[in-house]
């Protein structure tokens, strides 16, 4: 295995039917997942129960631990703070919960935002577990995704590690000499290790395009990386699951 | 200033689909152009960058809450074409993996996030350095760092206010709009005022330091075109 193999650490690896399935259907298929999940209208909360099955479904035939899942819903959670304003800023009528005037429609948007979150995550937690980050960016050029952006896309994800721990190096080293960001006033010491960390990026960057350079990249990747077409009955299977998400999401809107 | 699924309307996330869809088309035709081989390795790495720089794991910024939004450092560093197209990246995989604002409501997102510093920031930008470049005792790199942390700012409080005339039109949270103004243009204003000192201070060490990657350097000045 190679120093910087993105993804991995989300990858479960195992010969299952999703495992297998052409990295496009699977990509196609879970964005149009979280579509219908997001496009579920406000106030309605019984489409969610039923999200959760397909989910369910799909992660018991690709035989991942549920547990693993779940655990990587922790990194929303700094995104998902400010929903716990929504209850307390939101328009009468209040409902009295422990003595606290809570606003039913602020809690009722605080709660969709962090299921349509949740299942966002959810379904991408499916999709990184069952297929290595560079299938995902070559599904992404099957789907006719401009290239400058899965060229880019491609890069950013097999350079984060990499950066990641030099930004970590960086600030030991800025630790060690006393430096320690938390205020305002010690924006120089912050703006110091960005440029720093730029800089470091940049020259890998340069070097990058040099060996590439070298071995022929004219701007694309050569075809035979960028996988097969699928059959028909990998998209349909693949397809069913938004298919049948999105069921209930029209009947969410239509009842 | 991620919105979340549901925050506003559909209309009006439809609208900014449309209107993220437009610009980026004309972004990536303009950077197609211009893309040398060196620069598609450069941008992917400046988009890992921004993902590292805007990971809510790492501490990095004043306190626990805000960090670099950076839309205008990336224009200021890439150009006004490639800028928009590496906060896109960013932004769609902040989207589909840490659930950092909603997918309906992406297109919203990537105007606010992405265009707005193409847009508003880059001709302030333009300006400020050609108004600064006349002044006595402000060196040209100075100047040129000067105009980008004033660009930053101004492309973070547009943003904001932005967002709030989006919430004016189509908000559907349920919270009314003098609130959602006075907390989002409120804190935003804080926020503008760290990132316009930070890209100030970056542009300045990397003008210093390699003035060949910045895209802004007084050098390149001639070359340049607001979008």
């Amino acid at each position: 295995m190679s120093a910087h193999d993105p993804g991995a650490e989300l990858l479960i690896p195992a010969d299952t039917p999703v495992h297998r399935l052409a990295p496009q259907c699977k990509v196609a298929a879970t964005f149009l997942f979280v579509l219908a999940v997001a496009l579920t209208p406000g106030g309605v909360f019984w489409p969610y129960a039923w999200y959760l099955v397909l989910v369910a479904v799909v992660a018991a035939v690709a035989q991942l631990p549920p547990l693993m899942l779940l655990r990587r819903l922790v990194v929303e959670v700094p995104f998902l703070l400010f929903v716990l304003a929504l209850p307390f800023l939101g328009e009468p009528p209040d409902v009295d919960v422990l003595g606290l005037g809570l606003s039913v429609v602020g809690l009722q948007a605080a709660t969709a935002i962090a299921l349509k979150a949740t299942f966002g995550l959810l379904a991408t937690g499916v999709l990184a577990a069952t297929t290595p980050l560079p299938e995902i960016i070559a599904g992404l050029e099957r789907l006719r995704v401009p290239p400058l952006f899965t060229a880019v896309a491609g890069f950013m994800v097999r350079y984060t590690e990499v950066l990641l721990s030099e930004l970590g190096r960086l600030r030991t080293a800025r630790a060690c000499r006393g430096g320690d960001t938390r205020w305002l006033w010690q924006a120089r010491d912050i703006a110091g290790t960005v440029g720093a960390l730029f800089v470091r990026s940049f020259e890998r960057g340069e070097r990058v395009a040099l060996a590439m350079a070298s071995r022929g990249y004219t701007g694309t990747m050569p075809d035979a990386l960028s996988g097969t077409a699928a059959g028909r009955q990998a998209w349909a299977g693949a397809l069913a699951v938004p298919l049948l998400a999105a069921l209930a999401t029209v009947g969410a809107v239509v009842l | 200033m991620h919105i979340p699924d549901g925050f506003v309307t559909a209309p009006l996330a439809a609208t900014g689909a449309a209107v993220a869809v437009a610009g980026l088309a004309v972004c990536t035709r303009q950077a197609g152009k211009q893309s040398t081989e060196r620069q598609v390795p450069l941008a992917g790495l400046a988009a890992a960058f921004f993902l590292v720089l805007q990971a809510p794991i790492i501490p990095i910024s004043v306190g626990t809450s805000g960090h670099l939004l950076g839309g205008t450092l990336a224009v200021a560093l890439l150009g006004p074409w490639f800028g928009p197209v590496v906060i896109t990246v960013v932004t769609v995989v902040q989207t589909l993996f840490t659930g950092a604002g909603g997918l309906s409501v992406l297109g919203v997102n990537l105007v606010n996030l992405a265009l707005v510093p193409a847009v508003v920031g880059y001709p302030v930008l333009l300006g400020l350095r050609r108004l600064l470049a006349g002044v006595r005792g402000c060196g040209t790199h100075a100047g040129t760092a000067i105009a980008c942390g004033v660009a930053a700012s101004v492309s973070v409080v547009t943003a904001s206010v932005l967002f709030t005339a989006e919430y004016a039109v189509g908000g559907a949270a349920g919270v009314p709009l003098r609130t959602v103004a006075v907390s989002t243009i409120g804190v935003y204003a804080v926020v503008a005022v760290f990132e316009g000192i930070v890209t100030a201070l970056v542009i300045r060490a990397l003008l210093a330091l390699r003035a060949d990657l910045v895209q802004v350097a007084p050098e390149h000045q001639d070359t340049e075109q607001a979008p």
